[in-house]
């Protein structure tokens, strides 16, 4: 699949660029950490960028997309603006969330996407509940719903993939197996031949790809979401990835080898796109440019971010239902 | 009006939104049958099973279903079987469905009713038998509501329906068949408004659902004059008609079939404490469940149950307190609010 000679190397590029961002939104994110900018924990999905991107892109605006904790990639993939998110996890006025929800609740609502989710496989009943909506609305919207192999243990993946079986939704489910949940390796807790397995017991086709290709997965998500928005069934994906840092920001993952590590970043999907578009004739050069292009755009969003204002104390009586009777003395 | 019973009511109530709202729909297990205590009747053959839908038993997925069906504009009403079911839903409703709305910064709302059948009935034991709103009045971000006559349950459930945060609805599985007048042109009721369902001078006994019955039965053979207030939405509740009856009366009793540990007359108590103290001639008094779980043979299920003698003589007690000079302890003037 690794060849863009019959592919559309503008469209590559395009995803690309994605990556990059994606990548340089996360790591001024963790720089944010260091410099107690971010105040809450953070789970980078750095390594995992090519599923976010390649997915998102074939996406429309106006279809959904419900994502988890490790959600950076999948909401600026999905179109949210890099530093509302910024000011989101510095707890900043102008955040998307306003500085109530930070890393593990951002949500961009105006482009679908519908929510990070702190809580693992929470997000893939939601997902079949806006695919059930949109069901009973008669429009051709799909829903996108990302999650870990660890969520794969929990029971709202059997519910939320029988139900969208039993109720023909049109949801494709994509499973980005980095091969651990949270801290322990997910195969060491995991029953049965895995992800794809347990789909194809509810009757729904499964496909398993190296999620470090971003041809494979753009091929494969192509191919899905418009077989989901036709069909109006369910599909699933299974991703095979690989998590680059820890399970936060601040975990050192000293429970895997620096071998492993070290092996896992010559698997890089960014590189591995970058040597694509090389072969495909795209200059080193555009690629240099590309990324100092994204470099100033996130040095620019991390200056903006620092700057703005936190929310204001009232701020914490809104958005919530009768907050006369919160408790908190209220002028 | 029309007469009909407190499930016929509720049915009313759906039928009337999903016939004013498409986007309106209930989803549950067996609702196609029309619903375990035929509280949906009529609804399948009236609207079909896209928007009646039976579920699987899954409790976590009706509930979270319903919230990723409400944030996409939808009014879903979603059924739980009997409210100890919804324990196995506890995460959807209480991190997705009441946090949504505030932790998105307002970027969406969670239009959701949750019904739940609630309370002693048949001996049912310990696993269907629970009256459990106290754990939702302790959740940001959601409504809590306890219809007790037919009336209600068509004015309240419309309300339910038609607000636009998550409703937990809580319906007493002994008020099904309960027949009453139902006024069909009624508005919705205002979510946060008791009823005053009896007027009195002596004593003010705050109840809801089904203890309400056994309440006014009991204020109808009490020796003084009592008055009962059926709360109805316990979140957020009508402080302001607490507080005003029991400024006038002077003595606050609640009673409710929940365990009175931790229970929601608990927070009454406090409030009316916290702001009436100088208005009271006797202690506030709650009455409730002992905290045992709730046993199967009547001997042991009637040691948990309000029933009327623990009323009366908890109405005896409340007024044998205060008469004459006798107040609280101090001289009511020393606090200085008359």
């Amino acid at each position: 699949m690794d060849d863009l000679r019959n592919l559309d190397r503008d469209r590559f590029l395009d995803l690309h660029r994605q990556m990059l961002r994606i990548r340089a939104l996360e790591e001024t994110a963790l720089r944010g950490l260091k410099d107690g900018l971010v105040l809450g924990a953070i789970h980078p999905s750095i390594g995992q960028e090519a599923i976010a991107a390649g997915v998102a892109g074939q996406l429309r605006r106006d279809d959904i997309l419900l994502s988890t904790h490790r959600g950076h990639g999948h909401t600026l993939a999905k179109g949210a603006d890099p530093e509302a998110m910024m000011r989101e996890l510095f707890g900043r006025q102008g955040g998307n969330c306003g500085g109530k929800g930070g890393s593990m609740h951002i949500a961009d609502f105006s482009v679908g996407m519908l929510g990070a989710n702190g809580v693992v496989g929470a997000n893939i009943i939601i997902a079949t509940g806006a695919a059930h909506a949109i069901s009973l609305h008669g429009d051709d919207r799909v829903v996108a719903c990302f999650f870990g192999d660890g969520a794969t243990n929990r029971g709202p993946f059997l519910e939320g993939l029988n139900w969208a079986a039993v109720f023909n939704l049109p949801v494709l489910f994509i499973c980005e197996d980095n091969g651990f949940a949270a801290t322990t390796r997910t195969e060491d807790l995991t029953a049965g031949p895995g992800p794809a397995a347990r789909a194809e017991a509810f009757g729904i086709a499964a496909e398993t790809i190296d999620g470090n290709d971003i041809t494979a997965v753009v091929e494969a998500a192509d191919r899905l979401v418009t077989q989901v928005r036709r069909d109006r069934r369910p599909a699933f994906l299974l991703a095979k990835t690989y998590r680059l840092t820890g399970h936060t920001g601040a975990d050192p993952a000293s429970y895997r080898a620096a071998e492993e590590v070290e092996r896992a970043w010559s698997n890089d999907p960014i590189a591995r796109s970058a040597a694509l578009l090389t072969a495909a004739g795209v200059t080193t050069q555009t690629l240099t440019d590309m990324s100092a292009d994204i470099a100033q755009e996130m040095e620019g969003v991390f200056q903006a971010a620092r700057a703005a204002p936190r929310p204001e104390v009232g701020d914490a009586l809104t958005d919530v239902l009768d907050a006369r009777q919160s408790g908190m003395e209220v002028a | 009006m029309a007469d009909m019973t407190y499930a016929a009511a509720g049915a009313a109530a759906l039928a009337e939104m999903m016939e004013a709202d498409p986007t309106v729909w209930a989803l549950g297990e067996d609702l196609g049958r029309g619903g375990v205590f035929g509280q949906y009747a009529g609804l399948p053959e009236r609207f079909g099973p896209q928007r009646i839908v039976s579920t699987p038993i899954s409790e976590a997925a009706i509930m979270g279903v319903g919230v990723g069906a409400a944030v996409t504009g939808t009014r879903p009403v979603v059924e739980m079987r009997f409210a100890d079911f919804a324990l196995c839903a506890t995460d959807e409703l209480i991190n997705q469905a009441a946090k949504a709305r505030y932790m998105f910064g307002g970027q969406t709302r969670v239009p959701l009713t949750v019904r739940m059948p609630v309370g002693m009935w048949r001996s049912s034991a310990a696993q269907h038998s629970q009256s459990l709103e106290a754990l939702y009045t302790h959740i940001p971000g959601l409504v809590v509501m306890m219809p007790a006559t037919p009336a209600d349950n068509y004015a309240m459930l419309k309300a339910a329906i038609l607000s636009d945060d998550p409703v937990v609805y809580l319906e007493h599985k002994n008020l099904w068949p309960m027949p009453g007048a139902v006024d069909l042109a009624a508005a919705p009721c205002r979510i946060g408004t008791a009823n005053l369902a009896r007027q009195g001078a002596d004593l003010t006994i705050v109840t809801w659902s089904a203890t309400l019955h056994d309440v006014l039965a009991a204020a109808e053979r009490a020796p003084a004059d009592v008055e009962v207030i059926d709360l109805r939405t316990l979140w957020p509740w009508d402080r302001a008609t607490v507080f005003d009856s029991v400024r006038k009366t002077g003595r606050l009793l609640i009673a409710h079939e929940a365990v009175v540990v931790g229970g929601f007359g608990a927070e009454i108590a406090a409030s009316v404490g916290e702001a009436l103290h100088s208005d009271l001639r006797a202690p506030v008094r709650r009455i409730g469940a002992p905290k045992l779980p709730i046993g199967y043979a009547p001997t042991l299920e009637n040691q948990i149950k309000l029933g009327p003698e623990r009323i009366d003589a908890a109405i005896a007690r409340m007024l044998a307190r205060g008469r004459a000079s006798e107040t609280c302890g101090c001289p009511r003037s020393q606090f200085g609010r008359e």
